[in-house]
């Protein structure tokens, strides 16, 4: 039993700190509750190999928004962002194709494969960037519930449909396809280079279990094209340290605006007396009472592990329970000698790009396939950066730390036999496929981390291991993360909240469902 | 046109061929597409930049103390041997002429480096002096290695010694075997050096450093990273933030060291020197004028461009041309310079104002423009500097 709080926050992922931070600045007594020995959940840097700091889950960073970054000071705290040079995707043919941060560089690398893709890329990209324009506000908004709109609900319903009018018909035509297609076929009607259409794909299954060619994948490519829009960077970039370097820009945030945060506290119980949460239990015996309640942690955590059946309708027991997860990245970290060394890339500054390993539609599409049938995909697709080719902090002088996102890998893949068999078998295959093209790979490895979905559920928490709390699928959306009726970040147990990435607008470094949430909060008067 | 030292390692890397001439020496702008990648390696790595166009004057004899003290605003007898000191300079109006950085060498031997060439200043002003002024500017070739991993790369090169040099101090050294002379002092406001060498050297010199620089992503850097970086650091550039008084022909022109907030190194008190008198009256009736950092209200300006049905847009380059601000629809001062801090998530801009809208937290608004219509966007007045990171001046790590 001790001190009384404002708002007591389970798990210090960024949202949970963002939540923090803003219910401190506006003057609420706060504590943060996490149960590993590290801030940040997927946001974290840990050094894993003496001397190499692994960016251990996430990696790159577009989707912080300038508004948070503003509100809470974060330059101030340690934020430190740097733009990355673009993307490098070698082929299987040895040729290769590469992006800019510049658009004319891009454009003029295409023109390499097709005169025409690199004409009709601008007008690709600028109908991406009203589209993206055109969904924003919603990423910024608490949802409407369309069950009960209420007149604000109904208000905010009328200004969204005006706003997206004002695309004009031909674009609200793209808008109807981009939420509907699939992100292969949404590719085909605009370009003919195989692996141009492949490396934008490519960005459309990031963290589904679906493939290039499902429908609902070009949806995904709209999500992460709004960094580009919005975002602090107006590109995908890199933090110095690695992601934990915002997470820790963020609890330095919080802190400086008095609240407590303390690590090594697992929360096993939310206290509920008279439908109300009251305060919490941790697993050391201690319990901790305060006003309010805010669990950072995924939906499944917050609604069937923190709190007892019970307390809640059976229709929202029922819709969590069939709130889809289905982790499908896995993520290896190499502490490095030397630089790889990719034969097929020209220009030596793409090594402080993206190299992404997606040679074509089919690469792609068949390294799906692989993950229908509960396993890995033989040939991955891989998103590698290599962050201390910017930043000496990440390894000792001359070596390197490689970071390596990998997709698709299954939460159960029984085939390859236990946890340990199955984890060395996927980090193999990884490593294999990622020396057909940078073939020194093997002689350069000091160290390794190999993480598969079922590794990040038992690091972080997180439903088997889905990085973004839950599959950024259209019916798990917006009014519909995670659940109709309980996307305004409160729960039907009074006092009790949820800010994790399971709430809109879902998964990523944002830090938005924790600002948002927090603005709930302190609407509710709490 | 003239080449620095290092031109024949500069001129190989510059892929852009995007060269300026600054007094007539060709300087680098930026090496390679997209500069913002040499100001992070300012921020987060290490890298150099070629100054050896900047004007050196080696002052000694017996009367150069005497002379420097006549001359410049700082109090000279205060700079031990092995210290540098920042330094204005002033007619005797007490308009500043130039800036620069005065390194103590050895008892009665100095080394002065200014903007603007001011060989006929000094001389001016040594008549029946004892002391010998010497042009070193193309006889000693410079190179400012700068940020957080600067130190780890000269320590390697020229030992443990590095780790003592505090902030401004200045030590003869050895780099790889070259005899050097490094100062703990830079345009960047971050960790960093500045490292002094023969012109038969020069070339040796950089390869070295490049070749231990490699484990720290080492990497040259041109102007247009360094504009950011000192716009950061709230450090004035002559001829962008202020004029010399000898180059302008109008009074309203020329500033006062006191005007550009330079009074902390403007010794009112101590033996006679050039523009004394004039500088005390000014303190006493209060400068016209006050030098301080703006804040762009992002919010306001991404209002302004909502206007225009545009997203807000910042430039990444450094500007220079300088913009009105107003309070109430009357101008009350200019901005003189300013850039996008990528660091700092912020648009920042050096600004001369009325003293009484000086005070840290002032709402002022400041001109943009936007397809050639004018604007106001709000700001706020901010100390100098935005950026200042421990690194700075602490002795221990990044
Ligand atoms: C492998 C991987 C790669 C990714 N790559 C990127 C990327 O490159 N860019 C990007 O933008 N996004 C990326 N993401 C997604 C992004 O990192 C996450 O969506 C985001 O960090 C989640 O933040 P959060 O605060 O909502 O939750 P989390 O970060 O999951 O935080 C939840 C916290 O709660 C703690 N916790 C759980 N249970 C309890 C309990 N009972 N008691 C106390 N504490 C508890 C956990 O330890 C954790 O710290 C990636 C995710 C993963 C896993």
């Amino acid at each position: 039993m001790t001190k009384n709080y404002d708002a007591i926050i389970i798990g210090g992922g960024h949202n949970g700190l963002t939540a923090a931070a803003y219910l401190a600045k506006a003057g609420r007594k706060v504590i943060v509750l996490e149960q590993r020995h590290v801030l940040g959940g997927a946001a974290v840097t840990e050094e894993i190999f003496p001397g190499f700091k692994y960016t251990v889950y996430s990696y790159v960073i577009s989707l912080l928004p300038p508004r948070i970054i503003r509100d809470l000071e974060l330059p101030k705290h340690g934020l430190h962002l740097m733009p990355l040079e673009g993307a490098f995707t070698p082929m299987e043919d040895g040729n290769y194709i590469a992006s800019y941060a510049d658009e004319d560089d891009t454009i003029d690398e295409i023109r390499r494969h097709s005169r025409r893709d690199a004409d009709i890329f601008p007008l690709y990209s600028n109908l991406m960037y009203d589209l993206a324009r055109a969904v924003r506000p919603i990423l910024t908004m608490v949802p409407p519930d369309l069950r009960r709109p209420g007149m604000d609900g109904l208000r905010t319903i009328r200004d969204l449909g005006k706003h997206v009018q004002t695309l004009g018909k031909e674009k609200f035509h793209w808008l109807t396809k981009i939420m509907t297609m699939s992100a292969h076929d949404f590719l085909r009607e605009w370009f003919e280079t195989d692996v141009l259409i492949a490396t934008q794909a490519s960005i459309g299954i990031v963290g589904t279990m679906l493939g290039p060619k499902s429908p609902g994948t070009a949806y995904v490519l709209l999500h992460y094209f709004l960094g580009e829009l919005d975002g602090a960077l107006s590109s995908w970039g890199w933090q110095r340290g690695g992601t934990g370097g915002v997470s820790e820009a963020i609890a330095s945030a919080a802190r400086s605006y008095g609240a407590e945060i303390r690590c090594n506290a697992p929360v096993v119980q939310v206290i509920v007396q008279n439908g109300q949460a009251v305060g919490v239990a941790l697993e050391n015996g201690d319990e901790i009472y305060g006003k309010t309640v805010v669990s950072a942690c995924d939906p499944k955590v917050t609604f069937r592990k923190l709190v007892d059946e019970k307390d809640l309708p059976s229709e929202l027991v029922q819709a969590i329970d069939n709130f889809k997860y289905r982790g499908s990245s896995g993520k290896v970290n190499l502490a490095l000698d030397g630089l790889p060394d990719f034969p097929a890339m020209k220009d030596k500054a793409l090594m402080r790009a993206m190299q992404e390993i997606c040679p074509s539609t089919d690469y792609l599409e068949q390294a799906y396939d692989d993950a229908k049938y509960d396993d890995f995909s033989k040939r991955p697709f891989m998103g590698c950066i290599i962050p201390s080719t910017v930043d000496p902090s990440m390894a000792p002088p001359g070596k390197h730390v490689m970071s390596i996102f990998v997709q698709y890998a299954c939460y159960d893949m029984p085939s390859h036999g236990d946890r340990d068999q199955q984890r060395d078998a996927f980090g193999n295959a990884v490593i294999d496929t990622l020396a057909e093209f940078a073939p020194n790979i093997k002689d350069l490895i000091l160290h390794k981390q190999v993480l598969t979905p079922w590794d990040i559920e038992q690091e972080l928490g997180i439903t088997e291991g889905n990085i973004s709390h839950g599959e950024l699928m259209l019916d798990q959306l917006f009014f519909m993360r995670p659940t109709p009726g309980w996307a305004k970040y409160r729960t039907p147990i009074r006092n009790y909240y949820q800010c994790g990435s399971g709430t809109h607008p879902g998964g990523g470094i944002t830090g938005t469902p924790g600002r948002l949430a927090a603005m709930e909060i302190i609407k509710d008067g709490k | 046109m003239k080449q620095t030292p290092f031109h024949p390692r500069t001129s190989e890397l510059c892929e852009l061929y995007n060269w300026s001439l600054w007094s007539n020496w060709l300087l680098v702008d930026m090496y390679a597409p997209d500069h913002t990648h040499e100001y992070f390696a300012v921020r987060t790595a290490c890298a150099v930049f070629d100054i050896s166009m900047i004007p050196k004057y080696h002052i000694h004899g017996p009367d150069a103390l005497g002379l420097l003290n006549r001359i410049v605003t700082q109090d000279v007898s205060r700079c031990a041997v092995g210290r540098v000191l920042y330094t204005p300079w002033c007619d005797d109006e007490g308009k500043i002429i130039d800036d620069g950085l005065l390194a103590h060498l050895d008892e009665g031997s100095f080394r002065l480096t200014t903007g603007d060439p001011m060989l006929y200043w000094l001389e001016d002003n040594a008549v029946r002096l004892d002391v010998s002024i010497d042009d070193v500017t193309e006889s000693l070739a410079g190179l400012a290695l700068q940020g957080p991993f600067s130190r780890d790369l000269l320590k390697q090169l020229s030992g443990e010694e590095i780790e003592k040099l505090a902030y401004f101090d200045i030590t003869k050294t050895k780099i790889a075997g070259i005899p050097v002379e490094v100062s703990r002092t830079g345009y960047t406001g971050d960790l960093g050096y500045e490292i002094w060498v023969q012109p038969q050297h020069a070339v040796q010199l950089w390869d070295m450093l490049f070749e231990a620089g490699e484990a720290y992503r080492l990497i040259p850097f041109g102007d247009f990273a360094l504009e950011m970086t000192r716009i950061e650091a709230g450090l004035l550039l002559t001829d962008v933030d202020f004029n010399s008084s000898m180059k302008v022909v109008h009074e309203f022109q020329k500033s006062s060291p006191l005007e550009l907030g330079l009074g902390w190194a403007v010794k009112l008190d101590k033996e006679f020197f050039v523009g004394q008198e004039a500088l005390k009256q000014e303190k006493a009736r209060g400068p016209a004028w006050a030098t301080v950092g703006l804040e762009v209200d992002l919010n306001s300006l991404e209002a302004i461009f909502a206007e225009f049905d545009m997203p807000l847009y910042l430039p990444p380059e450094a500007w220079s041309e300088a913009v009105p601000i107003y309070s109430h629809g009357e101008q009350i001062g200019k901005a003189t310079s300013g850039t996008w801090s990528p660091i700092l998530k912020k648009s920042i801009a050096i600004a001369r104002l009325k003293p009484q809208y000086a005070k840290p937290g002032t709402v002022v608004d400041m001109e943009v423009t936007i397809d050639a219509q004018r604007k106001q966007a709000k700001a706020t007045v901010v100390k100098l500097p935005f950026y200042d990171p421990p690194r700075k001046k602490s002795m221990g790590s990044h």
